[in-house]
This record gives structure tokens, sequence and C-alpha cells, in this order.
């Protein structure tokens, strides 16, 4: 019963994260904020994340080929294909559910904490419009982010396949752009924006709904990061399933 | 002036607020005192518009809040000043940009215009020179006073003030409740104040209203609360032997 009503009133938040818009040159200051905690932020350990999985993926997928039949692009092709059809869109996403999530959910917490949401409802301003929507709207740059970790994770597979001593950088490369469907970015990118509009939502509403004190704050977060990831999880099941089964 | 008639508030089973009514007059600082549980912050709040009630109406100079559009509710409001017990400040904002906010949401004025206005409501509360101060680099009655000055920048004819003196010093404290003061005369603001602080009671309260249990025990102000001879207000008020002293000595002075 507490998980419908749960799925209820986080519907109904989404429905006012759309009404009675919060004033356009406050809007924008949100906004750019967001995209700068949310974002810019988060570059770095996406970045050096995917760099270093993309290596370990080569060294894993070459250490496996033990056959003499197997073509030696294979390195490339099977790093290209795990980085941006997996690892990128959905593994950073999990990561960023802990990362970016966590933020949200003690930041709008504290915020419900300290009445400072109470305080916005009291001034006439809708509270969920005025902290969901410039998050929702930051986060749809979150492909930006998922395509650098595209590109550095294939990088990443490069520098340790060729330095590693596993496989020469023409073979590498002829994997990268062996049998390369171009729908796979397009699914790639597809679940990137679901999972945008999951990692703003979710850990808003635990953050914005939470009762209680500091010790809550950190409750919420956990709450937030594991919801967040379950639901990631199975949307990924059902996109792929969808759009590539 | 604000008109309460017959409030009724419940959460599940437990019957919060009992049929309250009463009247808050404008350009008068009035008190909503009682214990804790006595239901203060729930009527404060079903006064904010922040709680729905089952029974009863709230008035606002004729306009009964329940009876609003979405809209109406908006532009009302907007003429509501709200200083929270811990102050409610927006902790990644500056105190100019905290002051700032009303105005900046609910008008179209220029950016020096807002900055003058700023500079006024801040100067007014004492507080020239910490515009760009984060309200944590503050003390408590310094965020006291820009929640003050937050709450009267937009010109409201409302001000609610949830415990102002919770958490300062007594001298400090009194600053707190004669600005406070200064500002309903000053403006002509209709404000209420939940407190238990006796010492604002006896300084700053025109108009008192004593909760118990849910419904309005008793109401006066600052001189009848001395003569009054309800039980549950005399226990409340003058619980401490100082008070109980200066209850006496008053008594004894205007017999």
């Amino acid at each position: 019963m507490k998980y419908l009503h749960n799925i209820g009133t986080y519907f109904l938040m989404i429905k006012d994260m759309f009404r009675k818009p919060t004033k356009w040159s406050v809007l924008k200051t949100l906004i750019l904020k967001d995209i700068d905690d949310l974002i810019i932020g988060s570059l770095g350990i996406v970045a050096f994340i995917a760099f270093f999985v993309g290596g370990v993926v080569a060294i894993q997928t070459s250490l496996n080929i033990s056959n003499p039949l197997i073509p030696k692009y294979l390195v490339g092709f099977a790093t290209r294909q795990s980085i941006i059809l997996e690892f990128a869109p959905t593994f950073i996403s999990i990561i960023m559910a802990g990362k970016v999530g966590s933020f949200i959910t003690s930041s709008i917490g504290t915020m419900r904490v300290t009445e400072q949401i109470d305080a916005l409802e009291v001034m006439g301003i809708n509270a969920i419009n005025y902290l969901v929507f410039p998050k929702f709207i930051a986060l749809t740059l979150y492909p930006f982010v998922i395509s650098i970790a595209m590109s550095l994770g294939i990088l990443g597979g490069l520098v340790a396949c060729v330095y590693g001593g596993y496989g020469t950088m023409d073979d590498y490369i002829d994997g990268v752009q062996n049998d390369f469907i171009a729908f796979h970015m397009a699914y790639a990118f597809i679940k990137t924006l679901v999972f945008a509009f999951i990692l703003a939502t979710i850990p808003s509403f635990y953050g914005y709904f939470m009762k209680g004190g500091a010790l809550e704050v950190g409750k919420a977060s956990t709450t937030s990061f594991v919801w967040t990831s379950v639901v990631i999880i199975l949307l990924n099941f059902l996109l792929t399933s969808l759009l590539l089964g | 002036m604000i008109e309460v008639k017959d409030l009724h508030k419940s959460f599940g089973e437990a019957h919060i607020l009992k049929g309250i009514t009463t009247t808050f007059d404008k350009g008068k600082t009035n008190l909503i005192i009682g214990q804790s549980g006595s239901g203060k912050t729930v009527f404060l709040k079903c006064l904010l518009g922040l709680f729905e009630y089952e029974q009863g109406s709230i008035s606002y100079d004729g306009k009964i809040f329940s009876n609003l559009s979405a809209d109406e509710r908006t532009e009302l409001r907007s003429d509501i000043g709200m200083v929270f017990q811990g102050s409610a400040l927006f902790d990644s904002m500056t105190i100019a940009e905290n002051v700032m906010f009303p105005l900046r949401m609910f008008t179209k004025q220029s950016k020096s215009e807002m900055e003058d206005r700023v500079d006024f409501v801040l100067k007014r509360v004492n507080l020239d020179g910490a515009h760009h101060k984060m309200p944590s680099e503050a003390s408590g009655g310094m965020q006291k006073r820009v929640a003050i000055a937050r709450a009267i920048v937009n010109n409201p004819k409302y001000l609610f003030c949830d415990e102002p003196n919770s958490g300062l010093d007594p001298k400090t404290a009194i600053v707190i409740d004669n600005l406070i003061q200064e500002i309903t005369d000053e403006y002509q603001i209709t404000t209420v104040i939940n407190s238990h602080d006796m010492n604002s009671v006896m300084e700053i309260g025109e108009k008192i209203v004593f909760l118990k249990d849910g419904h309005k025990e008793w109401e006066g102000s600052k001189d009848t609360i001395f003569r009054t001879d309800n039980k549950a207000v005399t226990n409340f008020v003058y619980s401490s032997e100082l008070f109980k002293k200066v209850r006496r000595m008053y008594l004894e002075e205007n017999q």
C-alpha cells in the first residue's frame, strides 16, 4: 500500500513540476547552477571511471581470446560494443545515481528540514517547479556526459591494448570501426535520456517528501540511491527488450 | 485584520484544533501562546495556508482563504511575510540575495530598484554592510534579522513569526521583539507571533491568544494578563518565581 502511495505521489510531483512555472529570470540562474553542479561537476569522475573501465574491458577481452581463429580486431569490437551499449549509458547512470542522486536528495532534504521549502510555499512559489524542474532541464545535457564516457572508454581500451602489448593500434581501430550499427548509438542515447529523467526526479522525490531531521536526510539519500538504481536497471531491461529485442 | 471562525484541524484520529475563534488586528502584535503540544504551530500553519483544515474559516481582510482560487491564493501569499523559527534562509544565497528573493519572484522592478530596496530594509534591521555574507557566516540574531528583512521587503500586509526568539540570548531577543513591534506599527502590518517566551508576552503582547489542548482558553493583552484569574493562564505564564514576583508587584502598584 505504501509503495502504491509513493508511486502516486511521485506522478503527482511530475505533474506539479510542469505547473505554475517559476519566473524565467530566476529559473535561468537555477538551471545554470544545476548544470554546473550536476553535469560539469560529474565530468571528472565519469571520465576517470570510463577511461579505466574501457582499459579493463580491452584487457579482459584480449586475455579471454585464446583461439587463433578469432580475429585480433575483436578486442576493439567487443570494447566498443560493451562501452556503447551498456557501460556508458547504464553503469555510468548507476554511478551518477550515487553521486548526483545523493546530492539532489540531500540538498532538497536539507531544505525541507531547515524549513526553506516551507518558506518557498508560504511565498506562493511552486516549490516543486522551483527545485525539480531546473534539475530536469540541466540533466537533458546528460547525453553529453555519456558521449564523453563512450569516447574515453574506447580510448582507454586502445591505450590499454596497445601499451599493454595485447594488440596493435590498427587491429583495435579496425575492430572499433567493424560492423558499426548506427541504431546502437540511438538506442544508447534513448536510454540515456530516460535515465536522465529518472536521475532528476526520483532523488528529488525522496528529498522533497522526506520527514524528520538530519539523520533522515542520510536515510533518504540511501533510499533514493537504491530506488534510482532499481528503476534504472528495470528500465534498461524494458528498453533493451523493446528497442533491440 | 485576520478573522478565524470555529477552526478545526485533525491528523487522523488526533483532533488538534478544536473550534478556535479569534481575530488578529491590523497594526498590532498578536501573540499566540501556549504549552508545547497545545496546537500553536498547527494553528500558525493553518493561518499560512500550509495545512488544510476540516471545518471553520480564516479570512484575510474579508477574503475567506478556502474560497480563493489558486491564483488568488498566490496573490494573497505575496502579501504575507514569514519569519521561521530557524530563520529558513536560503543557504546557497548571500544575505542580500535572500532579502532580494521575494522582489525577484514577485515584482518587475529593475535590478537597481531592487538593490535600493534591499539596502533600505537591511539598514532598517541594522544589518547595513552584511550584504555579501552567507547565512552560515551570520550569528543567530543576524539570521533572524535577515529573515525579518526578507519578510518585510515586499511590503507585506501580514507578518507571521514562529518563535522568533528561540535560540537567542535575552538581549538579542529583546532587540528582535522591539524590531518586530516597530515594523508592525510603522507599516501597519497585521503581525501574528507564535511564542512561548514570557518576555515577549510582557513586552509586545498587544493581543494575546492562549491555547490549551487545541482550544482558545483565554485572550487579552499584556496588561490584562496580569489581572486574569484563569488558572491555566496563570500556571503557564507565572510558572517561574520571577514572573510570580513581577505579577505581585504589578498588582500591588496598580491596586
